[in-house]
């Protein structure tokens, strides 16, 4: 498949840069921060009747069928004005488990509404501060059909938002095996439950949960307990390849508006563009940026493609981006200098995202560590 | 494409029965190939058969138009050919920085009568070429060279020095960027001459370099004379003759980054050297670094491929060249570092050519991002071309 973007393609990216742009510029985040305010349903509805909830869920389900290519160019273009929303967690991770592991009835009864944003579902993973997907020790006891969950979680992305959360618990083995994980659809209702939630750095909800005795009926249990890995990984390749897509936006954003400050500033009767070590350095990021570009390309049509090599791609991708990123924000404060360190600026926004989002689904560490496993090294 | 497929199959045939069998092994380094030239010495009967018969048919230049004997192919049968070729392993019958450099130039500046006399003597290999280009104090200020073409009447008497002229002791001609006008600007008093490597007047020095041997020479030219009709294009207009040559040059360049097919991953190579344990390489801080350079060499051969496809599709940017030189170069020096290390004390062997390879790729590839327009200008180029950067 050559790497370029068909016209359907071109076009979903244009009409998302338009959207985004005009209804959640970066002004829209600072808003949001200043006034506390949890989240914006309104942009989240404007999101739903663009589609994008439904992006890449089967149209069989109310989805649009257009695949992880079209979800990669919205999630990027809301990189670049730093739009917060669940639709990564939801319409895109949590949908991939549902639609690959789902019964006929689950799917039938809960992937039109996510695919509407009228139910927004989030990934409960993480029992640690680094991303660890079989160092899962909170349990699931079978009691007849049924299960009792027990355990925390914490870093619940969107956690404060969601109406469902899909929780990986274990049925059999220890912290550590990739066997005995299942998935569990808990509401955020449910009794047992408990929801702590607070701000990060990049102005997102994040919760912490704390399950004590709470019981999952058969039919919220998603797909075969014990056998969620494949599924899992699969998921967290997705998760992993639209934060990188996200973290693309980023990068290009923070390295274009530095570019352009460069070009403004003047310092010492001359444009600070003219200096040279700032013109190696852009250049230099100018070429990284264009590896990323093609590493998110690559590993987007992997995942639509179903290839072999999807879960290294996706490492790949990660790895590279979030690297690349990290590189950007810091340049693009360094190079904005006093101004780029005040809040009135916008800048900081970019640095602060670009933290959360590498370290979402695997951070550069991870990656590049399970690009060299998969690689027999 | 009914003859696109037609060409395909005829060109299977005519290679199968064509096609020598000692022609049909890989070329593992610069002494397998045949560069042709008047004191060129045929390694067997059949490289000479393979060069007359590719030549005879335009092969050896396949875009080149027909009327000068060159193949006349589109470039969809161009890519066939080289397809047909690589399915049965044949090698290049020629190999010429008259085809790759000198020739494209000639067709796009030359004379009528100029190209009548040069490039059929290209296409069938009977002249080789050399570049004249930097000089000791022209380097990347390439346009400040200073050779001097002074003209006497009916003839120019040049006079100067060139370095870094690949292959200049065994070549017939060379192809030299001399100063014509030492009152114009700098880049508007360079011409572009041909001359033929015997005149009197004419000697070149090998360098050696710190990876030992090397194809590179100093020339020196003392008073020699060359014909004017060996001026290409313009007189005083020959650095637009200069500029296209190099575009070219540094996209061959830049293939560099690209690991050779057949060879281990980086990953491969250090398992079996260094050893692992429960599947993983023992030696964290080498993986690391293995990790890290092998996704920036696969993100850079996917870039090569983006750069293809969206030019293909009509959304090519045209800012690739600076890129892909600059990094795959780069990518080419960081991969030798690490089979230096990943080979401890057996990779600083010295001496015997088989024992001394990786030593000598590690040192040599230091020259890659010097050559062809240093890691340096190239960042310029980006900044101040692709970026709008001012200075």
């Amino acid at each position: 498949m050559a790497l370029v973007l068909n016209e359907e393609q071109q076009m979903l990216r244009d009409s998302a840069k338009t959207f985004i742009q005009e209804s959640s510029p970066v002004s829209a985040l600072r808003e949001l921060r200043d006034s506390g305010a949890e989240w914006s349903p309104e942009l989240w509805s404007g999101m739903a009747e663009m589609g994008w909830t439904g992006i890449a869920i089967s149209e069989d389900f109310g989805g649009l069928e257009f695949g992880y290519v079209g979800a990669g160019l919205v999630i990027e273009e809301c990189g670049r004005t730093l739009a917060a929303s669940p639709l990564l967690s939801s319409s895109f991770v949590c949908a991939s488990l549902l639609e690959a592991v789902g019964s006929n009835t689950q799917k039938e009864t809960l992937l039109p509404a996510v695919a509407s944003g009228e139910t927004i579902f989030t990934l409960a993973l993480n029992e640690s501060d680094r991303l660890d997907p079989s160092g899962i020790a909170m349990t699931a006891a079978a009691d007849s059909d049924a299960f009792v969950l027990n355990g925390s979680k914490k870093h619940v992305v969107d956690g404060g938002i969601a109406n469902t959360f899909v929780v990986v618990a274990r049925t059999a083995g220890d912290s550590g095996n990739q066997d005995g994980l299942g998935l569990f659809l808990i509401d955020r209702d449910a009794e047992g439950l408990s929801i702590d939630t607070t701000f990060n750095a990049d102005n997102r909800l994040v919760a912490s949960l704390s399950f004590d005795s709470v019981r999952v009926a058969a039919e919220a249990v998603l797909g075969e307990s014990g056998a969620a890995w494949p599924a899992l990984e699969r998921a967290l390749d997705i998760g992993a390849v639209l934060s990188a897509a996200e973290l693309l936006g980023i990068a290009q954003e923070s390295f274009e508006r530095t570019l352009g400050y460069l070009k403004e500033r003047k310092q010492f009767g001359v444009p600070v563009a003219s200096f040279q070590a700032l013109q190696h350095r852009a250049a230099q990021l100018f070429c990284e940026l264009e590896l990323c570009k093609s590493c998110v390309l690559k590993a987007l049509q992997a995942i639509d493609q179903d290839s072999p090599d999807r879960s290294r791609l996706a490492s790949m991708a990660k790895a590279k981006v979030a690297r690349t990123s990290k590189l950007a924000v810091n340049e693009a404060v360094q190079m904005h200098a006093g101004i780029g360190m005040t809040d009135e600026f916008d800048i900081g926004f970019f640095m602060k995202r670009s933290a959360a989002a590498s370290q979402e689904y695997g951070d550069y560490y991870y990656h590049a560590d399970r690009f060299a496993e998969l690689g027999g090294y | 494409m009914a003859n696109l497929e037609e060409f395909r199959e005829q060109t299977r045939a005519w290679l199968d029965e064509n096609c020598p069998a000692s022609m049909r092994v890989p070329i593992k380094s610069d002494k397998d190939q045949c560069w042709g030239g008047r004191n060129w010495v045929f390694e067997n009967e059949e490289q000479r058969l393979w060069l007359e018969r590719m030549a005879a048919k335009g092969w050896t230049a396949p875009q080149w138009p027909k009327e000068y004997g060159g193949g006349g192919l589109s470039r969809e049968e161009a890519k066939v050919l080289k397809q047909e070729m690589a399915r049965i392993l044949a090698r290049r019958p020629l190999d010429s920085f008259g085809i790759d450099m000198l020739g494209p130039a000639l067709l796009k500046f030359a004379s009528e009568e100029q190209k009548q006399r040069f490039i059929p003597e290209i296409i069938r290999g009977e002249i080789r070429w050399c570049q004249g280009y930097s000089e000791p104090n022209a380097g990347s200020d390439l346009a400040s060279l200073q050779m001097r073409a002074e003209d006497k009447g009916d003839h120019y008497l040049v006079t100067g020095s060139k370095t870094w002229t690949s292959y200049a002791d065994q070549s017939d001609w060379i192809f030299c960027l001399v100063r014509t006008d030492f009152d114009a600007p700098k880049h508007q008093g360079i011409s572009f001459l041909l001359f033929d490597m015997e005149s009197p007047g004419v000697s070149t020095n090998l360098i050696k370099l710190i990876s030992g041997n090397s194809p590179f020479c100093e020339t020196v030219c003392e008073n020699v004379k060359v014909p004017k009709e060996n001026l290409v294009g313009e007189l005083n207009k020959g650095w637009d003759i200069a500029k296209y040559l190099l575009t070219h040059e540094r996209e061959m360049i830049g293939g560099f980054g690209l690991s050779r097919a057949g060879n281990k991953t980086l990953g491969q190579s250090a398992a079996q050297a260094i050893g692992t344990k429960d599947g993983r390489l023992t030696d964290g801080g080498i993986r690391a670094d293995i990790a890290d350079f092998e996704i920036d060499e696969m993100a850079f051969a996917l870039t090569i491929e983006r750069v293809v496809d969206e030019a293909k599709a009509g959304q090519g940017t045209g800012a690739a060249s600076s890129l892909i030189k600059l990094y795959g170069t780069e990518l080419n020096k960081a991969r030798n570092e690490l089979l230096m290390s990943i080979g401890g004390g057996e990779a600083l062997a010295w001496g015997s050519e088989e024992k001394a390879k990786q030593v000598q790729r590690w040192l040599r590839s230091k020259g890659n991002s010097i050559e062809g327009g240093s890691s340096e200008i190239q960042l310029n180029i980006i900044a101040k071309r692709i970026l709008g950067m001012p200075g």
